[in-house]
């Protein structure tokens, strides 16, 4: 079956906005999301990310690997998450992204070696 | 033979597509196919079943290609599940391709690029030329499409369910474009060159035979008959473009227009009006009309309340306003059109439109100005020509 990376747009000013409670209340319908797609196995693997001001690049400067504080590229908008899932086609993809209960999805087809 | 082409070619890119999951390899099959029926029909005459003769030849060429491939006795397995008698009918699975040319996931001109490659079977250079583009580009781009298309898995299938009203919209989206490309174009194109207006008549003619309880595919149809009828009477001896109003109406088509009626007909009895069929009714009613001023703008008005109803856009509300000038006067006109200042300031036909309505008003001096608005801001050789003109003709 093919399997495809569903990625989740986030973002750090959105997350230091939210109350307690809104967080609390804006995390349900995820959490019920993930919860039925990972009984019937469409969701295989995945994660929630950190906030990217906590995030650290490691780049090849010159030939050597230079550590330096900041993602690859900093932006409003963010990976927040990524799911790993396994449909038929890109159609059953879409279709799992539309009822993402967050904001934008990017859906990748994985490749399989 | 280009009608047989033309039919068989999109039916053997389907069949093959469907089977071998490998857009290029059936596609050079059809290619080889094609090639061979050049060779041969102009002797011994076109087959009975020349779908069955070019699906064997096809088959062929196919596995001659395939001895290449690593996967070979896979891909062969593959392409023997397609019927191959010279009596058998052939499979038809041209829908499955089009939803496939016109998924949402494809770029906008890589679903116009990859519809008349596939389905219609323009060469890669045919579609440069119509597009004004250059050949390497437009092969870019199909490589890319069916490269996704692979990679990604999209779906060779029809939509099902609540997926195909929007799915059939984004198809139809593609068409309705292909068409204005062809239709508004200007003598930019080689008289030898295969017409996009034409070949999207082509495409929607077919997918009205594969899809013929879709309203808004009839509705689309119609609309593209109703302004090809008129074709003939939109430019004049020195290439000019002229507006409705003015056409010579004894150039119409009107055998045509009397057939697309027909059509409307049929989909007015499937009762679920849609943003097509009502622009085709609005251009039926003038196709209908002798002159410009015994055109029913009534109906017309009551077309374009109805399609406000499905969509109220700025664009629409410019166009009822012609409507509305022919039924309630000028003035109620100007004023709508005016109300829409904010919206569509940067839109050359906003400021032609109100130039026409200020000068039925006798404002001459205010509707220079707007006419002088629309020059600056359209690019369209023949659009310019006749801002121009009317500038020369209202000067003093």
């Amino acid at each position: 079956m093919p399997k495809y990376m569903l990625t989740f747009v986030g973002s750090d000013d959105w997350y230091d906005k939210q109350s307690k409670e809104e967080l609390d209340k804006a995390y349900r319908p995820i959490m019920k999301w993930w919860d039925d797609l990972s009984k019937t196995g469409v969701i295989t693997g995945g994660e929630e990310l950190g906030l990217q001001r906590n995030a650290t690049s490691v780049k090849r400067v010159n030939g050597a690997m230079q550590v330096i504080d900041g993602p690859f590229i900093e932006s409003k908008e963010t990976v927040g998450g990524f799911a790993l899932i396994e449909v038929a086609d890109l159609d059953k993809a879409i279709a799992i992204a539309k009822s993402w209960p967050g904001g934008d999805v990017e859906v990748r087809p994985i490749v399989e070696h | 033979m280009a009608a047989v082409f033309h039919e068989e070619a999109g039916r053997l890119t389907a069949a093959l597509v469907k089977r071998l999951g490998d857009f290029d390899l059936a596609e050079e099959c059809v290619q080889d196919a094609l090639v061979a029926a050049l060779e041969h029909w102009p002797r011994t005459g076109i087959p009975e079943n020349p779908g069955a003769w070019l699906m064997t030849t096809a088959h062929r060429k196919g596995i001659d290609r395939l001895r290449r491939e690593t996967r070979y006795r896979e891909k062969v397995a593959q392409l023997e599940e397609i019927p191959m008698t010279p009596t058998s009918p052939m499979p038809d699975e041209r829908l499955e391709l089009i939803f496939t040319c016109c998924h949402p996931a494809l770029a906008r001109e890589a679903q116009l690029a990859l519809t008349l490659r596939s389905v219609a079977g323009l060469t890669t250079a045919e579609i440069a030329r119509a597009f004004l583009q250059s050949e390497a580009t437009v092969a870019q781009r199909l490589v890319r499409a069916k490269r996704k298309i692979v990679d990604a898995k999209i779906p060779f299938r029809v939509p099902e369910g609540h997926e195909l009203p929007d799915r059939v919209s984004e198809v139809l989206a593609v068409l309705y474009l292909m068409f204005n490309e062809g239709y508004l174009a200007t003598g930019a194109r080689g008289a030898m060159d295969r017409d996009l207006a034409s070949e999207a008549e082509w495409l929607t003619s077919l997918l009205a035979r594969l899809m013929p309880d879709e309203p808004e595919v009839l509705g689309l149809l119609a609309l593209m008959r109703f302004n090809l009828a008129r074709a003939d009477a939109r430019f004049d001896e020195s290439g000019d473009l002229v507006l409705l109003r003015d056409q010579d109406r004894s150039k119409w088509d009107r055998k045509l227009i009397d057939e697309t009626f027909l059509l409307v007909g049929r989909y007015l009895r499937m009762r679920s009006a849609g943003p097509y069929q009502l622009q085709a009714l609005i251009a039926g009613a003038h196709a209908d009309a002798k002159s410009w001023e015994t055109t029913r703008w009534p109906e017309i008005l009551r077309s374009y309340d109805a399609l406000l109803k499905l969509g109220d856009t700025p664009v629409v509300r410019l166009n009822r306003a012609i409507a509305l000038w022919h039924v309630e006067g000028p003035e109620v006109a100007l004023a709508e059109v005016d109300a829409l200042s904010a919206a569509l300031d940067g839109y050359h036909l906003f400021h032609a439109t109100r130039a026409e309505l200020l000068r039925a008003l006798g404002r001459t001096a205010d509707a220079r100005a707007a006419d002088g608005r629309a020059l600056e801001l359209t690019e369209n050789p023949a659009e310019r020509a006749l801002l121009k003109q009317r500038l020369a003709r209202h000067s003093r």
